[in-house]
């Protein structure tokens, strides 16, 4: 969409990329609870979706070498306008519609001065704590099933 | 031959409705939900995910339920889900080396960076039934350990210090991926749309290949360098943004076998590689994947090609279960029309023979 290629250079990339990462994991309930939390609901127009279909999945031979086609996944994806003119995108695993455009629509308010520190407390930060949560969770149950190796001790001497 | 034929209408309805019926079961028990079926039985709906060819839990959990717990009818029906989706783009490809492992083996280095994660896994269990889960007794909360930084390090890359181990499977540059999904199969095909293959091929029919390499069938000397299984970020590229931003996770298990190599007129020896990658957990998948595709490599590594796994036409158009079942199972729809001529076809035969053997004998008995 040539709306958003207008606000691109100004956005910086790393921040855009985080966002749509932490959106894409955000859960349907915490997006919902975050929009009715918002104070001014934005009038928003719908640009493209949202929509489901699939993204094909790439692998690597070998772990690192060429690519081949895994198989694919169902991605739901929608694009809104604030009336502001800023564009939001959202793209997530999965075929919730509402999720979508609910992201596209925080995807969108990230951008604008105005609300991007409620989007950051209100959503990005709970959802990056939460995922940061269960990452540790899953990463302290797995080590508690590594191996410690010891040596038995054969004869005397 | 087909020949059009009317008729069963009603008789087509009220098996459905039966169908629904004897899903639904004993209607004093509580329905099975998406979500118990995607918690509690989802080694299955990984399964029909991978050989599906697509990822999408709630909707394997919603397929596996609808065939009654039919895992191919499952995958099957999943399959044709998909054909109704268009497609948004193609992945960068998965980065396994930065996976959130869950568990992470190897059958050749006992002391390994990242250490030797059993996770959740059935290995090392007594294959006892367990009369516990005949109730629902309550669980303990897993072991928690505090967990290290160290990075879970690819067995491969220890092997390639060395240099004693092929490295990964390359392209020139400007080979573009194949995919089954858009292209009719041709033979010879690239190791790319093999793996493409073997990663939605049917579990059973690999492993039942796997297995024949190992007693000797194309034998390839297999150890498993590393199976993990964990989570790993999808990224697509967006051209509206023009980045790429991560979609979420999947799960993926992965599989590196290493294969003795005496070397060949083409290589020397070495260790070489069978690769196995497949949605969701599934160990036993992706590691009789990684035997044949390491099988397959035959005429590549300049081997004889002796065996059933070592014939990639064979493996590759056998694969694939719901070409299998279709083929297999129309053989039950209605054949009146050909069975008929066939029917007659082997009652003249039988008449002819009949005809030649009285002769024969009237012959006789006029010599006499």
């Amino acid at each position: 969409m040539d709306l958003a290629k207008e606000i691109e250079p100004t956005a910086d990339i790393d921040g855009r990329r985080r966002t749509a990462g932490l959106l894409a994991k955000a859960s349907a309930d915490e997006l919902q609870a975050a929009w009715d939390k918002l104070p001014d609901k934005p009038d928003v127009k719908a640009v493209r979706g949202p929509e489901t279909g699939l993204v094909m999945v790439r692998g690597r031979i070998g772990g690192g070498g060429a690519p081949f086609n895994l198989g694919e996944a169902t991605v739901t994806r929608a694009t809104v306008l604030l009336p502001s003119g800023v564009a939001g995108h959202a793209h997530a695993l999965g075929t919730d519609k509402t999720k979508a455009r609910l992201a596209a629509i925080f995807d969108a308010l990230w951008q604008e001065e105005a609300t991007r520190s409620f989007v950051e407390s209100a959503l990005l930060g709970p959802v990056e704590a939460r995922v940061a949560a269960e990452d540790n969770r899953t990463a302290e149950e797995t080590a508690a099933t590594r191996v410690d190796f010891f040596t038995m001790v054969r004869g005397e001497d | 031959m087909y020949v059009a034929v009317k008729g069963g209408e009603a008789a087509i309805n009220n098996a459905h409705r039966l169908l629904a019926d004897r899903r639904r079961g004993d209607r004093s028990l509580p329905s099975v939900t998406i979500e118990q079926i995607v918690e509690q039985l989802g080694l299955a709906v990984d399964r029909v995910m991978a050989e599906a060819s697509l990822y999408d839990r709630t909707l394997a959990a919603l397929a596996v339920r609808q065939s009654r717990g039919d895992l191919i009818e499952a995958i099957f029906l999943l399959r044709a889900y998909r054909t109704t989706l268009p497609r948004f783009g193609t992945s960068v490809p998965v980065d396994t080396a930065s996976m959130k492992v869950e568990r992470r083996v190897s059958a050749t280095y006992k002391d390994l960076p990242g250490g030797q994660l059993l996770g959740p896994t059935f290995d090392y269990t007594h294959r006892l039934l367990d009369p516990s889960l005949l109730t629902d007794e309550p669980i303990e909360e897993p072991a928690r350990k505090s967990a290290s930084d160290e990075r879970v390090m690819r067995v491969s890359d220890i092997l390639a210090h060395e240099g004693l181990i092929e490295a990964d499977g390359d392209f020139p540059d400007d080979h573009e991926a194949g995919d089954l999904t858009r292209e009719p199969l041709e033979f010879p095909m690239g190791r790319d749309l093999r793996l493409q293959a073997l990663a939605r091929g049917d579990e059973g029919f690999l492993l039942a290949l796997g297995y024949s390499t190992q007693r000797g069938y194309g034998r390839n000397h297999p150890f498993v360098g590393e199976v993990r299984i964990g989570e790993v970020e999808v990224e697509l590229e967006v051209p509206e943004l023009g980045f790429a931003v991560s979609l979420g996770r999947i799960r993926v298990t992965e599989c590196q076998m290493v294969n003795q190599f005496k070397g060949s007129s083409k290589a020397p020896p070495q260790f070489t590689r069978g690769y196995g990658l497949v949605f969701g957990q599934s160990e036993r998948k992706a590691m009789s994947m990684s035997l044949v595709d390491r099988a397959l490599r035959a005429e590549e590594l300049g081997e004889d090609i002796t065996a059933p796994a070592q014939d990639e036409e064979f493996v590759i158009s056998h694969s694939d279960n719901v070409q299998a079942t279709g083929f297999v199972e129309h053989l039950k729809l209605p054949h009146y029309v050909d069975f008929q001529a066939e029917l007659a076809l082997v009652r003249k035969m039988r008449a002819d023979i009949e005809a030649i053997r009285n002769g024969g004998k009237d012959v006789q008995e006029a010599a006499e």
